[in-house]
């Protein structure tokens, strides 16, 4: 017989609110459940009621962490939709500031994950070497966070010459911290023992729930939209893409760690080559059509489709994040662990639920409304009705 | 001084509810803790359970799903407990405030002592809305 542990809503090691169902057989984890759907916004729907111009501030809060992700990914699909590219000069600001993005956000999760551990020490110093990333955003964007940086053509602002010396400091000043967290992190028998061998997840599995990021690579899965998808201008850095075969909680935060190397690498040099020139291109209007685009965020590939009915509002922006596909790979992962390790285990995808919901279910009745089959159905023939109009 | 009053006047310590934020102000929330900002200087510190709580610190939009816990919380602190919005979402709904699951903003569902604007709203202003806060009560 097994007992049912509840964690949440409101839980001090989760940031979101959501709910997890833990079904143990004494201290073992048998399955685990998860209730989410408390931070759904609505955004597709709010979406199509903004501006193509609006729509990029408000994919930008679809997560606070990934707000360059999400709205980078938005202006390549409006782009794609116009058929034009943003100029060189765009190109490199804008994987200047999506390469910071991905350091604050591994770092930020390196101090979690040392929070979660109950290693106080790598929370407080992990944050603080956090902070002079968000320096540097500011210095660049003008932000902290929610940057209002990236546009359809282009990016919003330009960079005055003279503050990146300064963004070179920070950089190097930070790869040199992270060095030390490295080497805390490779050395220290703790976090070994509570990291190796925890939560294993197999290359087969990572590959069978499509798992995307440095949770995949964590299980030598090596993909990544950086390198197999040009976009930015990744393709003109030198860098490599970090993969580990182990697939426990150990090979996932060695892929952040290092990756936070690479990207310290890609800004540099980013740096070191910007371009000059306009910073946008300009797009007058969107013609009727669709457009995809994707970016590696710092937790896996981030997807917006949109659709243009020739006016100045999308007629429909679909946006699926990481964290949709990573999610489930907690099944696997939990099985068999300790309950100690199972909070760990759900932290190791860098889960962004706000990110990932879909739908909120008011009414927890436990009848279904709608089964599997009819969900499907209405999509057929809300495909056939939109194929006959165009 | 009434004992109340006396209990307000040093080490406030605070809860935060996430009532659908989209992460940032949370962020910031926990930022104040790190060493930069170091809210603790003041006393004030992050507890994991709203029965320990002096403030309540509402991030958010009050999706209508979680609408229900932000109550049962309120309810569930001790009082008197003053609540501070935080954020565009919390002090009106923000960006989301057309959307079909929005319930809030903060102060339609529970009584509201202080607002701090801002999207997110930097670890300063958080600091010096509560230091403000803490004058008034
Ligand atoms: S106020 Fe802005 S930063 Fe804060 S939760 Fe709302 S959208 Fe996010």
């Amino acid at each position: 017989m097994s007992t049912i542990i509840p964690i949440g809503p409101f839980h001090p090691v989760l940031e979101e609110p959501e709910y997890i169902q833990l079904y143990v057989d004494g201290e073992t984890v048998e399955k685990a459940e998860i209730d989410l759907g408390r931070i759904h916004r609505g955004m597709e729907l709010l979406a199509q009621e903004k501006t193509f111009d609006q729509d990029v501030f408000l994919v930008e809060r679809i997560c606070g962490i990934c707000s360059a992700s999400h709205s980078w990914a938005a202006s390549l699909a409006m782009e794609d939709i116009v058929g034009v590219g943003p100029t060189d000069r765009a190109r490199y600001l804008r994987t200047i500031v999506h390469e910071l993005e991905r350091l604050h956000s591994h770092m930020l999760w390196v101090g979690l994950a040392g929070h979660i551990l109950g290693y106080w020490t790598v929370f407080m110093w992990g944050w603080k070497y956090r902070e002079p990333v968000l320096d540097a955003l500011e210095m660049i964007t003008g932000n902290r966070q929610n940057y209002a940086w990236y546009k359809a053509g282009g990016v919003r602002r330009d960079v005055a010459d003279d503050i990146w010396p300064e963004v070179v400091k920070i950089i190097d000043e930070f790869d040199k911290n992270n060095d030390i967290l490295i080497g805390a992190f490779l050395d220290d028998p703790v976090i070994h023992g509570r990291l190796k061998g925890v939560g294993v997840l197999t290359k087969e599995e990572a590959i069978h729930y499509g798992c995307l990021g440095p949770t995949a690579r964590g299980s030598g899965v090596d993909i990544d939209v950086r390198r197999d998808h040009d976009y930015g201008a990744y393709s003109e850095v030198d860098w490599n893409v970090i993969t580990q075969p182990e697939g426990d909680c150990m090979a996932v935060s060695v892929v952040r760690l290092l990756e936070m190397k690479e990207a310290c690498k890609i800004i540099k040099q980013c740096i070191a080559k910007l371009p000059g020139g306009p910073i946008a291109t300009e797009i007058r209007e969107f013609p009727r059509g669709e457009g995809i685009g994707h970016i590696e965020a710092p937790r896996g590939e981030s997807f917006h489709f949109i659709r243009s009915n020739g006016t100045n509002m999308p007629e429909r922006h679909k946006m699926r994040a990481p964290t949709f596909l990573n999610i489930p790979s907690f099944r696997p992962r939990v099985k068999g662990e300790t309950i100690s390790d199972a909070v760990l285990i759900f932290a190791i995808i860098d889960p962004c639920y706000s990110c990932t919901e879909r739908m909120a279910v008011l009414d927890p009745t436990g009848q279904s409304l709608m089964t599997g089959k009819d969900l499907i159905k209405l999509s057929h023939e809300k495909t056939e009705k939109l194929k006959r109009e165009y | 001084m009434g004992a109340t009053s006396w209990g307000f006047k040093k080490s406030l310590w605070v809860f935060h509810l996430n009532a659908g934020a989209c992460n940032n102000c949370d962020i910031e929330v926990l930022d104040c803790l790190t060493p930069r900002f170091d809210i603790e200087r003041f006393g004030m510190k992050l507890v994991g359970s709203v029965k320990h709580a002096d403030v309540l610190l509402v991030s958010g939009f009050v999706s209508r799903k979680v609408l229900p816990d932000v109550i049962e919380t309120y309810e569930q602190a001790p009082k008197p407990v003053a609540v501070v919005a935080l954020g565009a979402c919390g002090c009106t709904g923000g960006i989301f405030r057309d959307g079909y699951n929005f319930a809030g903003p903060v102060d339609k569902v529970i009584p509201v002592d202080a607002y701090i604007p801002g999207c997110p709203p930097r670890p300063e202003a958080i600091i010096d809305g509560i230091v403000k806060l803490m004058g008034k009560l």
